[in-house]
């Protein structure tokens, strides 16, 4: 089990997960904004600790502690002016906070609606995303799974839907996080402003597997994108070798056809992820393991022994049979 | 009857005294044994058995955060699986919440309130029974399912679809519905005893503008709890049918709504935060006063700023809902009220800071405790600014971020709060001081303790680590962070034993702790500690804002109730002048009877529908029981007033003890 995951984020580098590390406008905004609460927030804690420890070492070390039940006048309203201005900053600070917080806000989603740059539907499942790319263009649509690539620069709207329990769509690096609702639409924008990977992960608590579904959006240039995408649009590839035309047989007789879809064979169920090029994702079991030979001869002969209580049961197959489906699904390019 | 004064010697004086303080003692005194446990109605005793089932359930829910810490101390642990973690998370959470904070909170309440006002017990004692005894049985039932791996496992919250029919198989999740019912019964019967208490058997003279502040506190966390809970009520009501009896209020597909559950819960679930943390907010006002030897600066700000906490509380629960798709100029409006919430405690933290400024510090260790309030419940605070901003929220919501900032306001606001209480009130209940020293080490250790395993959250939230997640991949980075917080939670653990200590070895064998230690200002100091079954022999006439302080060498005293009944004052709402005689009702097993005809119920309910129509027959002929039962007392006229040179009223102390 020690190799879980290994080289998830190392493939690209640490801090593909993290919201102080922004690489996009919406990100970037919300970034500004964290830092000048958190400075403000700082300057406030600071300053109160220290009202605080002036009030403590005033009040010590006096012999006598019968209780004072008449301050004199001159106190008394010494502190009420301190009180009161203390209040009057506080309003002040709040009112900033609340002007930029909104302006941040209406900058996040007033355009929403001429973001049309790319437009790719996401639906949840329990522990994983389905991805559809939308087109005017019949012919270039298609389905994903798990791995969303986006070209750089362009806004992408995301249309969230669940299919299940309620989940949340959440890439910090790009964009703040959006719930997914059963029987409701939200949307979201983002934008990657340089090429990388950027690992996003489910954000709501929504049960067993919560802690592994993740997922990855992979930006690129322009015609990087639009060649990944014309791959995407085909058919699978037909298999090659005599191994992997026995690895397709033995997939389409077993139990993998009931759940998993590979275009262009019979095989058309859409109750799992679709493998029609699975083979040329970076990542299998949403986003937690490299998608290596070892670790889809492991995952298709028992997933639960990584992943317990995913919806996919252990394969019972011999291990010529086993071999075989793997050299299949790794020529899913 | 005759009322009239007759002039006695100060020697027939003191010995008329005696006397009556055994009738009163006879009087007020519980049946002994077995039988006493089920029907005393000593707001004190039940206060205690409140207390103590609430502290068993802080220790059980810390054990459970333990565990998680140990899980999440290495990334791709198998300490616990994923089962049992999920198990584990939302037993803590619910314990905390449910089953510790808000029922120790009332239960401070049901113990303080009536010695502070100079009431002989609470309005409706045997209420009091009841509530404890249906409380003790949705404990039980949530630790005996969580026990026999039938725990809940979708959250304290419970979110729909996640928690119904179909995602939740099984009768986890209606264990966790049933036992929100039971603890939040429990909780509207304490919160209708304090304001019956409050309002209507305060000591005249006890004005409403001369009510201790921690007075003021509970009264609000009551009217918050009574306009809260039945939310929740129905939430987890609604819940629960959709799981027996099919019905689809939250079932998308077939009309139902699961944003509608949300609003119910955190309709709750907000106003929650502060009826959690409100009664520590009193707790702080009257340790400052008593450590700061002097009145607390700003009286009537402090009562306005309670008050409008109560209010605003309930305008904010949207902000746990942020990331839904909800309008945004709904949004708005919640953020403005979430920031705005902040004025009213920032009032009252400048207003305890000035007092403390001009005081002079007595430094014990409750005053170490509030002290740590300062430092951790302002970060909690500031904190919950960032949260309220709708744009910041979406990056940190769900994330332990969050976990940081949740514990922040919740551990600084009321569990330290709380501590420095136990440390202030225990010398009351037991009639012995608590080790200073060990309270030093206490202090230290949990303070350093929280810190460690909170502050780093921060950071991991920010880096991108949600909340409730079983485990982390080594590459993610986040091993260290989460190192560090479990190490702080075992010296966090240890700072709770040092307290559990230090409490069992005072209750041996620690100083005595006299009439007022503290020299502090509040009625329940001027009794002995530990207090006698009546409370007060006389029920004392007030004269100030800070009762024994502002208290006159020939302050009167109220004479005339019977001895020889449970009887005690009725007064005023708004001025405590003296209405009536009142009889309180006196030991009673009819409420435990009642509570078991409650638990029978809606544990029966949890498996069939049938159980509430058996459950109301149980409950029509217990509560009929308890209606009918006659107090049965004697009803000897009261006793004559005694005229005499001084006065009868007790002496006060202005000087602290050495401890």
């Amino acid at each position: 089990m020690e190799t879980v995951g290994t080289n998830i984020f190392l493939l690209v580098g640490g801090g593909i997960q993290n919201s102080l590390n922004s690489s996009g406008p919406n990100a970037a905004s919300l970034e500004r904004l964290w830092w000048l609460m958190f400075w403000v927030c700082a300057a406030v804690f600071v300053f109160v600790m220290i009202a605080l420890a002036f009030a403590i070492r005033n009040g010590t070390h006096k012999s006598d502690l019968n209780p004072v039940l008449n301050p004199s006048p001159q106190t008394e309203r010494r502190k009420r002016n301190a009180v009161l201005s203390a209040v009057f900053a506080t309003v002040v600070i709040l009112f900033v906070f609340l002007i930029y917080s909104f302006s941040t806000g209406r900058a996040l989603t007033a355009d929403l609606s001429q973001k049309g740059g790319l437009s790719i539907d996401v639906t949840a499942y329990q522990w994983w995303w389905n991805v559809r790319y939308n087109d005017v263009d019949a012919s270039n649509i298609f389905t994903t799974a798990n791995e969303i690539h986006i070209p750089v620069g362009v806004p992408v709207t995301f249309n969230l839907r669940a299919n299940d329990v309620i989940h949340s769509f959440w890439v910090p690096n790009l964009a703040g996080k959006k719930d997914l609702i059963p029987g409701k639409i939200s949307t979201l924008w983002l934008q990657a402003d340089k090429p990388g990977v950027y690992r996003g992960q489910c954000a709501e608590y929504c049960g067993l597997q919560h802690a592994r579904m993740a997922l990855w959006i992979v930006a690129e240039p322009q015609e990087q994108f639009n060649a990944w995408r014309q791959n995407q649009t085909q058919v699978s590839i037909p298999p090659a070798t005599d191994a992997q035309r026995y690895g397709q047989q033995v997939f389409l007789k077993s139990t993998c056809v009931m759940c998993h879809a590979v275009n262009g064979t019979t095989a058309g169920s859409n109750i799992g992820p679709n493998l029609t090029h699975v083979g040329s994702r970076n990542t299998i079991a949403a986003a937690t393991l490299s998608n290596t030979r070892e670790h889809l001869l492991r995952w298709v002969a028992d997933s639960q022994q990584f992943k317990p209580g995913n919806k996919m049961p252990a394969n019972n197959l011999s291990d010529q049979d086993l071999q075989a489906v793997v050299d299949y699904l790794q020529s899913l390019k | 009857m005759n009322y009239g004064a007759t002039q006695i010697s100060d020697e027939e004086l003191a010995a008329q005294m005696e006397r009556e303080k055994e009738e009163l003692e006879r009087t007020w005194s519980p049946p002994r044994g077995l039988r006493g446990w089920f029907t005393d109605t000593d707001h004190k005793a039940i206060a205690i058995r409140y207390i103590v089932t609430a502290f068993v359930f802080f220790v059980l829910g810390g054990v459970e955060a333990a565990l998680m810490r140990i899980q999440l101390a290495r990334p791709d642990s198998h300490f616990l699986n994923p089962d049992q973690y999920n198990q584990i998370f939302t037993v803590h959470g619910t314990t905390m919440m449910f089953l510790f904070a808000v029922p120790i909170m009332t239960a401070l309440g049901i113990y303080l309130v009536p010695l502070m006002i100079g009431a002989r017990d609470v309005a409706f004692p045997r209420l009091n029974v009841y509530g404890y005894f249906v409380y003790l049985i949705g404990g039980i039932l949530l630790y005996t399912g969580f026990l026999l791996n039938t725990g809940p496992d979708a959250g304290w919250f419970a979110y729909v679809p996640l928690s119904g029919p179909a995602y939740s198989p099984g009768k986890r999740v209606d264990i966790w519905a049933q036992m929100i019912t039971f603890t939040e019964i429990s909780a509207l019967a304490g919160a209708v005893i304090i304001v019956g208490t409050v309002f209507k058997m305060r000591a005249p003279g006890m004005s409403l503008n001369r009510l201790p502040l921690f007075v003021w506190a509970q009264l609000v966390t009551s009217f918050m709890i009574i306009f809260a809970m039945p939310a929740v009520m129905l939430a987890s009501s609604l819940l629960a049918s959709d799981r027996l009896i099919d019905t689809h209020f939250f079932n998308p597909a077939e009309g139902g709504d699961a944003i509608l559950y949300q609003h119910l819960f955190w309709f709750f679930g907000h106003p929650e935060v502060y009826i959690i943390f409100i009664p520590g907010l009193g707790f702080i006002s009257s340790i400052v006063a008593a450590f700061a030897r002097t009145k607390i600066f700003g009286y009537t700000a402090m009562v306005l700023s309670l008050i409008s906490t109560g209010f605003i509380g309930f305008g904010l629960w949207v902000h746990h809902m942020f990331a839904t798709p909800i309008p945004q100029m709904g949004q708005s409006f919640f953020t403005a009220a979430s920031m705005i919430i902040t004025i009213p405690t920032g009032v009252q933290i400048f207003c305890w800071i000035a007092t403390l400024w001009t005081g002079k510090l007595n430094i014990k260790t409750p005053l170490l405790f509030i002290f740590g309030f300062f430092a951790i419940f302002i970060i909690g605070g500031l904190t919950g600014v960032m949260l309220a901003s709708v744009p910041l929220d979406l990056q940190i919501h769900d994330t332990f971020f969050v976990v940081a900032h949740l514990h922040y306001v919740l551990i600084g606001g009321a569990v330290f709060p709380l501590f420095g209480a136990f440390y202030y009130w225990i010398p009351k209940w037991t009639g012995r001081m608590l080790s200073e020293r060990a309270g030093r080490w206490n202090f230290a250790l949990m303070f350093i303790g929280f810190n460690l395993v909170f502050f780093p959250m921060h950071q991991l939230g920010l880096n991108g680590m949600p909340r409730r997640v079983y485990t982390y991949l080594p590459e993610s980075g986040w091993g260290t962070l989460n190192l560090i917080a479990s190490i702080g939670a075992a010296i966090l653990a240890v700072g709770v034993l040092v307290f559990v200590i230090n409490f069992l070895w005072a209750w041996r064998a620690g100083a005595l702790a006299g009439d007022n230690p503290w020299a502090a200002d509040t009625l329940e100091w001027s009794i002995s500690s530990p207090p006698p079954h009546y409370n007060f022999h006389n029920i004392p006439v007030v004269q100030g804002r800070y009762a024994l302080w502002e208290m006159t060498l020939d302050a009167p005293v109220v004479r005339g109730l019977s001895t020889t009944k449970r009887e005690t004052l009725v007064t005023s709402v708004l001025e405590a002048e003296p209405e009536l005689r009142f009889d309180i009702p006196g030991p009673s097993i009819w409420p435990f009877l009642v509570a078991l005809a409650t638990g029978v119920t809606f544990i029966a309910g949890i498996f069939t529908p049938w159980a509430f129509l058996v459950g109301a027959i149980l409950a029509g002929a217990t509560l009929t029981g308890w209606f009918f039962a006659d107090p049965n007392y004697d009803n000897e006229p009261a006793r004559e007033t005694p005229k005499t040179s001084h006065p009868i009223g007790p002496p006060v102390e202005l000087r602290p003890k050495e401890v």
